[in-house]
């Protein structure tokens, strides 16, 4: 089911006689196959697209570089999870390159951010070293532009 | 001097004006219109076409090319019929690169039509046949197709539209503005009325690529005996979006495109070089593209046809461009009494049938090139508007 997986990673507010439609399915069958999909953990969550920039100022994003030694056993899996456990990570990264995992953090302010970082991920077992770069502004989210959208420059009418 | 209006051309004079020039002006002055009147694609060109255009400027590409377009561009074009439709053309003499499909269009009619030659142009279809036609002298004579046809051209309505002055028959499939189609067995039909008879054709398919579900659009020259006597018009425009490029072609027998041409050489010299250089591109790896927008335009089509209907509109299932041509007849008002009303207390601007043909009369056209999220707000709007309408017939009656 790519063509409804597409569709809501795009927009996931259709409703599922919307979603028939565009499919040229039933909406039994729309439902059945989403139930599926939660439930494998396909889909994992629907989730609004937010500009907090415009809403207030007292919220930081910031990317953490981790570097870790891994583990004999559990390679890098055991440190993952302890750190995707943590309330304020907001997506973790096993990555290739010059670190090992990289981090996501949202706090309210600088200060709390790099006090979380400092007293609970850099203090983890196996964790080298840690480098903190902070968020200044955010252009683009999961594909959506936040700032400057372009208008339609297409005439309103055209034959 | 007299009047300027006395001294211009008579014929150009008296053409009708679009019949949507109302409409632009009401939606001149309003806010968050969403449109589903526009006729060209929301996708912006994909960007490895862009770069190939960009560097043949920065390589300094900037100078006329050969009147027919550059023999790589053609030769291009020659594949990409011979791949999709199993046509050969000879790249050097039997296409011709011009300014979008309508200035094909233009120059074939042209170079085809003498005063007094009827021209047969089914409609609802394109507005610009008719005028092409009445300008150099022909004589237009419309052939109108229906709902419970899905707005086929029929053998029998074509037949009954031939006299001995019949010079030419345009055939504009995938159509718009009703997304109708002609598939193989309905052009053996109209070849069959066709052949033993003098007629050309001008086969107007800028829609090709775009038809949707198991239909793939078949070309009127794939059947016997009918490339001799046909001009394919297509272009760039609507299949990889390049509506702004203003780049197309026609492939078809020599001796017309060698008339074409001279046309074509008097009037705009050679096709801008900067999008000929991106169609190049655009031929040789954009098949990709087409497969992903068609099938976007697909998820789109679905929608909306289905939206409408269980609006309780009829709506027959459009199987290629990016329209579909509901039937508003069930709301009591004309095409465009609905259109404007539409457009005036739900800010959603439709074409009313009635701009591409007297038998578009109950009809609208709903473009479909708009990102769904979009489209689900004009639908809500659609369908409390068609609620209100039912409404007051009610009250009414």
């Amino acid at each position: 089911m790519d063509r409804l997986l597409k569709i809501l990673e795009d927009h996931a507010r259709y409703t599922t006689a919307d979603l028939a439609g565009m499919l040229n399915i039933s909406e039994n069958e729309v439902k059945a196959e989403m139930e599926r999909l939660e439930q494998e953990n396909i889909i994992c969550g629907y989730k609004a697209i937010i500009d907090w920039d415009k809403v207030s100022d007292d919220r930081v994003t910031a990317l953490i570089e981790i570097k870790v030694t891994p583990q004999k056993a559990a390679g890098f899996e055991e440190i993952a999870e302890a750190v995707t456990a943590c309330p304020e990570v907001e997506s973790v990264y096993l990555m290739s390159g010059g670190y090992d995992l990289c981090v996501t953090v949202k706090g309210h302010t600088f200060k709390e951010v790099a006090m979380f970082v400092a007293k609970r991920l850099a203090p983890m077992d196996n964790v080298i070293s840690t480098a903190t770069h902070f968020v200044l502004r955010k252009y683009k989210e999961v594909g959506t532009t936040l700032v400057h959208k372009r208008k339609d420059d297409r005439g309103t009418l055209s034959l | 001097m007299k009047n300027l209006e006395e001294l211009l051309n008579k014929s150009v004079v008296e053409l009708k004006p679009s019949g949507i020039r109302k409409f632009f002006d009401i939606a001149a002055n309003m806010e968050h219109v969403i449109s589903l009147g526009v006729g060209e694609p929301d996708f912006t060109t994909p960007w490895h076409i862009r770069e190939a255009g960009i560097a043949s400027l920065q390589q300094g590409y900037t100078r006329y090319t050969s009147n027919w377009g550059m023999l790589q561009l053609r030769a291009q074009i020659a594949a990409f019929m011979e791949r999709k439709y199993q046509l050969s053309y000879h790249p050097e003499h039997e296409i011709l690169v011009t300014v979008g499909g309508s200035e094909a269009i233009d120059a074939c009619m042209r170079a085809v039509i003498s005063a007094g030659d009827e021209v047969l142009i089914p409609e609802p279809s394109f507005v610009c046949y008719k005028p092409i036609a009445s300008m150099v002298g022909g004589v237009p004579v419309v052939i109108q197709t229906r709902n419970e046809n899905n707005f086929r051209l029929t053998p029998e309505e074509l037949r009954a539209h031939i006299t001995d002055k019949t010079k030419l028959l345009i055939l504009p499939y995938p159509n718009n503005p009703t997304g109708g189609v002609m598939r193989r067995e309905h052009l053996d039909a109209i070849a069959e009325v066709l052949r033993g008879t003098d007629i050309l054709v001008l086969s107007d398919e800028i829609y090709a690529e775009l038809t949707y579900g198991d239909c793939q659009h078949v070309s009127i020259a794939e059947i016997d005996g009918m490339k001799e006597r046909t001009v394919v018009v297509s272009g760039f425009s609507k299949t990889y979006s390049m509506t702004g490029w203003r780049l197309g072609f026609a492939c078809g027998p020599e001796p017309i495109l060698t008339q074409m041409t001279k046309i074509h050489q008097f009037a705009i010299m050679s096709a801008p070089t900067t999008s000929q250089y991106a169609a190049i591109e655009a031929l040789q790896n954009g098949d990709e593209d087409i497969a992903n927008m068609r099938a976007e335009y697909d998820l789109r089509r679905n929608y909306i046809v289905h939206a409408l209907r269980e609006m309780g509109l009829d709506c027959f299932e459009p199987e290629g461009a990016f329209y579909a041509f509901p039937c508003i007849k069930s709301t009591g008002l004309d095409s465009e009494t609905f259109c404007e009303q539409l457009l005036l207390q739900k800010h959603v601007a439709a074409v009313p049938g009635t701009a591409f043909g007297d038998c578009g009369e109950g009809f609208i056209r709903v473009s479909y090139c708009n990102s769904l999220p979009l489209l689900k707000k004009a639908v809500d709007r659609i369908r409390e508007f068609i609620h209100e309408c039912k409404q007051e017939e009610q009250t009414n009656g």
